[in-house]
């Protein structure tokens, strides 16, 4: 049984010129102990549909699915109070920007064990022990002085680390990060990667990995999803995804990466897109470049 | 014959914090004695992470800042700014795209007025003349001259920094400084990005200075890498002599830590994984 179900996703908000649909009938399902990653520009609907099975979402958007079942538990019946039970124990997320998904009123420890009593209640002896192996676990230094520590008094990649130790407190069987390395460095990037993968498959939770990120994708995914303005461009393995990709879009977003770079242009997404012979228009507008 | 565009010698920059009734204050030295020059038309790449000084560096360089110490030299001129204030014709010289082309551009003022505003300040050019120079600059980068009366919250992401880009090239300048300028951006955007400052490097003949974090950026657009690491250059050389033999631990860290994307390395990590 897969762990998570996605049939015919649709998610549109309404906007004052009429609804925009951000996200166009996609259908994902992912197993437990999996690494899936979900790639996308901005504005291809890749972190809308997650939010969408947290229930995040605003007001304004209307969520239609055939089906959406967590564990075999139909989320689209559940109401709001017995979802609030599953999301951030079983399904837990991590989100892009650290500094802004922690609230800066409270220390690190807090924050880390409020999800403890809410979700476990656990008692405070039991919490502080908890938080403590918990910081332990994602690989933060002194974790009984950072316990007490705002977000603004560490790091980018210290706050990224007390988000994931505030998403796996519970033992979820599924983990959304929503561009987790976006906004740190790149040695801090292989760092919180390594981190991540490495409890994914300590815990054997199933890993759904939100990112523009080529090079993240080969790092981490066992399979790809290739979304593109709200539909799902292509579902692979990850080695046959870079081997031989099937949709343009694919190849596009794979070519336009400098390292792949022939000659001294970088072919865009829109000499693959909408030009009949992609490779015909590649080299008509290096030479053009040249000349 | 090169000429050498920029050069800077045991550049220095330290900055005093703190220091309050109860609280001694202390010194951090952001950039700590770094040298480097520039020929004209080629690109140094400034590599490193958050807090290395990079930034600080651009600042000095930009002429926003003066140094602490060390010596800077634009045109083969020593330029001073703590002693001799910035003249019309430096900041005509320099200019700067910054990293999120979101927050660099005023969201009160048209792209028309954005573009016009470095020649109302630092030329005595009449309005229409400067309107003309604008609309040639929106055609240069790419955008036409139907933008001209829009704000910038009608752009995407990538049409926000060219616009960057031409306000900066407004004034013709020798040197551009370009702090993470594709860092914000989608790689599809990313890519146009690149390709719009190496077209506009061939024509105006530009010298830059690109800071950035990203690897594979670096090696696609740099002449020459300077990596930094706590406000010390580690290794300067040109690209193929850094990339090809990191000497610097640092360096090697962080070629080691960036994502490779190739199907080899896929392989590698799979059968790492069946094992």
């Amino acid at each position: 049984m897969p762990l998570l179900e996605i049939k015919n996703l649709t998610v549109s908000f309404d906007t004052a010129a009429g609804p925009f649909m951000a996200v166009q009938g996609i259908d994902l399902s992912i197993e437990p102990r999996e690494v899936l990653a979900i790639v996308g520009e901005s504005g291809s609907g890749k972190s809308v549909a997650m939010l969408a099975v947290m229930g995040l979402l605003p007001n304004t958007a209307t969520v239609k699915a055939d089906r959406m079942a967590f564990d075999g538990i139909d989320l689209l019946e559940l109401s709001p109070s017995e979802r609030r039970k599953i999301v951030g124990k079983d399904i837990s997320m991590i989100f892009q920007e650290p500094i802004a998904s922690l609230n800066p009123c409270f220390t690190a420890g807090f924050q880390i064990e409020e999800v403890l009593r809410f979700h476990l209640g656990m008692d405070r002896a039991q919490r502080r022990a908890r938080a403590i192996e918990l910081m332990k676990l994602v690989g933060i230094a002194d974790p009984e002085e950072r316990l007490n520590s705002f977000p603004h008094q560490m790091s980018g990649g210290q706050c990224q680390r007390v988000m994931i130790a505030i998403a796996i407190a519970c033992n979820p069987k599924l983990l959304i990060a929503d561009e987790p390395t976006t906004a740190l460095d790149v040695t801090i990037q292989k760092q919180i990667l390594d981190l991540l993968v490495g409890l994914q498959a300590k815990y054997g939770m199933g890993l759904i990995m939100i990112t523009h990120n080529m090079g993240v994708v080969a790092e981490t995914a066992d399979r790809v999803i290739v979304q593109y303005k709200g539909r799902k461009m292509e579902e692979a393995d990850v080695l046959s995804l870079f081997e031989s990709p099937k949709s343009n879009y694919t190849r596009a977003l794979l070519s336009a990466l400098p390292e792949n770079a022939v000659g001294d242009r970088l072919p865009t997404i829109s000499d693959m897109l909408f030009e009949p012979a992609p490779s015909a228009a590649g080299a008509g507008s290096a030479t053009g470049a040249a000349s | 014959m090169s000429v050498t565009v920029l050069e800077g010698k045991n550049i220095v920059r330290d900055y005093h914090v703190g220091g309050g009734l109860f609280r001694a204050s202390r010194t951090v030295h952001a950039v700590k004695g770094v040298s480097f020059s520039v020929d004209k038309g080629k690109t140094l790449a400034i590599v490193g992470e958050s807090g290395c000084g990079k930034s600080t560096l651009a600042r000095i360089i930009t002429l926003i800042d003066p140094a602490t110490a060390g010596e800077l030299f634009i045109d083969g001129n020593k330029i001073d700014i703590a002693k001799n204030g910035l003249t019309k014709e430096m900041r005509r010289k320099v200019q700067i795209v910054f990293q999120n082309p979101y927050g660099s551009l005023n969201p009160r003022q048209k792209i028309g007025d954005v573009l016009g505003e470095p020649l109302l300040i630092n030329t005595d050019k009449p309005a229409d003349e400067r309107r003309d120079l604008a609309m040639k600059m929106l055609k240069k980068v790419g955008l036409g001259p139907e933008h001209y009366n829009r704000y910038p919250h009608m752009f995407s992401g990538g049409q926000r920094q060219r616009i960057a880009i031409a306000r900066a090239l407004m004034l013709n300048p020798s040197l551009l400084v370009l702090d993470e300028p594709v860092s914000a951006l989608d790689l599809s955007v990313q890519a146009q990005v690149l390709n719009l400052l190496a077209d506009l490097q061939d024509e105006f003949e530009l010298t830059y200075v690109f800071i950035s974090h990203d690897l594979s950026v670096v090696r696609y657009i740099a002449d020459d890498v300077m990596v930094m690491y706590y406000g010390e250059a580690v290794e300067y050389g040109s690209r193929d002599e850094v990339f090809a033999d990191p000497k610097h631990v640092y360096t090697k860290t962080l070629f080691a830590a960036t994502p490779r994307a190739d199907v080899a390395s896929i392989k590698a990590r799979l059968a790492k994984k069946a094992a």
